[in-house]
């Protein structure tokens, strides 16, 4: 029983959490390593992408609530969704054509791109900020739970209780519909199947009769859609903030580069790797232990490794490691 | 004579506004024929051929296709007049399968493409075997014929093949020629550079030796072959 309750007390504190924040980072870093692998730089304005959609998805939900539009049991956010990715690849399409194509035309450097996508990263920045301020925007409705601690510990007579969040459930079904169509997409249709020629070999795919210019339009619309849900699905699980997604940049190039930047399966990977050492870096293990260790064995502080204030040194130090060891990441990438 | 279906025609020129590498340099090649480029390290046998495809800044003279003047089509444009390229190096997508090589390969094309990855596989039968394996991971001799494959994809009226035996074994070098010649019997013109100069001799209609820019030698494979002059040069006696 008590082996049950520290499985359950796992679960629902680590691998629940783990998965749902995995499957954000996976999604943006699919988006830092799509645009990595074909457009050739990494895309500082990525986070500021991310919280340009989920903006839009915060306001459409909110007068979707005002004249009463509701998704049931679901969050109005989802019914927002497809507008906002609309919404966020014009942004990003304008962006494209007044900033990046100068520079793809002047066949610019990758790290001019760099510092060309920071400057892009404050604009947007600003843009959200000034469109719907700094502050906390809580905008998740519908149900709270698929299952509930009290339901949970009436259901199985456990002392641990379990809870799924509607919003962790969303994510995780979300994520994988994302990612399915995007495989999908990349390895059955004539167009991703030249946008991975284009990433795998520019020059060939240029004598092949691959159109630049159509391969980043693609590109960009993809990345889009990939950056708002993402960043939807971020702000309903937490909160939405402007500067979170901000400083969600660190963990998702770190997923980019520790699964191999400009590989998608390695995106994936190093989202769940990131996300997985961060929470169980963070957690306080005691309550686990307690169930699991003798009683004289019991720990007394809380086992907790690292604060949580300082999440973002894990993926740091993630990064560092596999830099160090395995610079084209863990699956094959290019090596930065 | 009637005028060749593919023929760089006195080119000067060179890489952008650098010096000039062709000095009036004639390469022409003809339906059903192999025509060949050999010369020494550096003599601008690859130059040759990419002029012919629109990579060089060609400063005078001119590149005609099938009596088209097209010294002024950039690469791209020159691939959809049906002139197949095969660089040098990284001539196939290492990351896609054999298959999505060829799918590539046929970019251009809107019809149905079933038929010419069939011929593509009937030429090169190790091809069909791997057509699911990642062209990367392919030895040497099969990456080159993904590489031929995949210019063949686009049914080109001319082959442009720039070292296709570099690298390889001297066994897979003799069946490499062996499928170029099969290629070339259904009449398709394949102009090809090679380092691997008596061999190629052996097998090309005609041949040109090129040194520092311009023809020096011009003949078929066996009048070449047979001067004292080029043997002596160029195929160590």
């Amino acid at each position: 029983m008590d082996f049950l309750n520290a499985l359950v007390a796992l679960l629902n504190f680590v691998v629940i959490p783990a998965t749902a924040y995995g499957s954000q980072l996976a999604l943006g870093a699919l988006g830092v390593t799509l645009i990595y692998g074909i457009l050739r730089f990494s895309n500082f304005a990525h986070g500021d992408t991310m919280a340009f959609g989920a903006m839009i998805a915060v306001l459409l939900t909110f007068w979707f609530q005002s004249i009463g539009i509701s998704f049931g049991p679901l969050p109005t956010a989802l019914l927002a969704l497809p507008f906002a990715i609309l919404g966020c690849i014009a942004l990003v399409l304008i962006t494209d054509r007044l900033v990046y194509r100068f520079y793809r035309e002047q066949k610019a450097k990758p790290v001019i791109l760099v510092i060309v996508s920071m400057g892009v990263m404050f604009i947007m920045n600003g843009l959200v900020r000034f469109i719907i301020g700094p502050d906390d925007q809580k905008f998740a409705d519908g149900e709270r739970f698929i299952i509930s601690v009290r339901e949970f510990k009436q259901l199985t007579g456990l002392r641990e209780g379990l809870a799924i969040k509607t919003t962790q459930g969303i994510t995780v079904v979300v994520a994988v519909i994302a990612v399915v169509l995007l495989f999908w997409f990349l390895n059955r249709t004539r167009t991703g199947k030249s946008m991975r020629a284009y990433s795998d070999n520019e020059d060939l795919a240029l004598l092949s009769g691959i159109n630049p210019e159509r391969v980043v339009l693609y590109t960009w619309m993809i990345v889009a859609a990939l950056a708002t849900v993402a960043g939807v699905l971020y702000g309903l699980d937490k909160t939405f903030k402007p500067f979170v997604f901000f400083q969600l940049l660190l963990p998702i190039f770190a997923a980019a580069i520790v699964g191999g930047l400009g590989n998608p399966l390695g995106a994936i990977a190093g989202g769940f790797v990131i996300a997985f050492s961060e929470v169980t870096i963070t957690y306080a293990w005691k309550k686990v232990l307690r169930y699991l260790l003798p009683e004289n064995l019991e720990p007394d502080g809380l086992v907790q490794l690292l604060s949580t204030d300082y999440k973002f040194a894990v993926s740091f130090v993630i990064l560092i490691i596999v830099l160090l060891f395995r610079p084209t990441g863990l699956f094959k990438g290019k090596s930065v | 004579m009637s005028e060749p279906f593919l023929i760089g025609d006195t080119i000067t020129g060179g890489y952008g506004n650098g010096p000039d590498i062709l000095h009036e340099c004639t390469i022409s090649v003809n339906p059903g024929e192999i025509a060949v480029i050999v010369g020494p390290n550096g003599a601008g046998k690859s130059t040759g051929m990419k002029a012919l495809f629109g990579m060089l800044n060609v400063r005078s003279g001119s590149v005609k296709l099938d009596g088209e003047d097209i010294t002024s089509l950039s690469p791209q444009a020159r691939v959809v007049k049906g002139m197949g390229f095969v660089p040098q190096t990284s001539n196939i997508f290492t990351s896609m399968t054999v298959e999505e090589n060829l799918e590539m390969g046929a970019f251009i094309r809107t019809d149905d493409i079933s038929e010419t990855m069939e011929q593509v596989y009937e030429l090169f039968p190790i091809l069909r075997d791997k057509r699911d394996q990642a062209a990367g991971e392919l030895s040497g001799g099969q990456r080159q014929q993904v590489a031929v494959g995949r210019a063949l994809m686009t049914q080109p009226k001319v082959l442009m093949l720039d070292e296709p035996t570099a690298g390889v074994s001297p066994i897979v070098m003799d069946e490499l020629f062996d499928r170029i010649i099969e290629v070339s019997r259904t009449g398709l013109p394949i102009l090809m550079v090679e380092q691997n100069a008596r061999q190629a001799l052996e097998i090309a209609d005609k041949g040109y030796v090129m040194v520092q820019g311009r023809n020096a030698y011009t003949g078929t494979g066996k009048e070449l072959l047979a001067d004292p002059e080029v043997r002596k040069s160029f195929l160590g006696g």
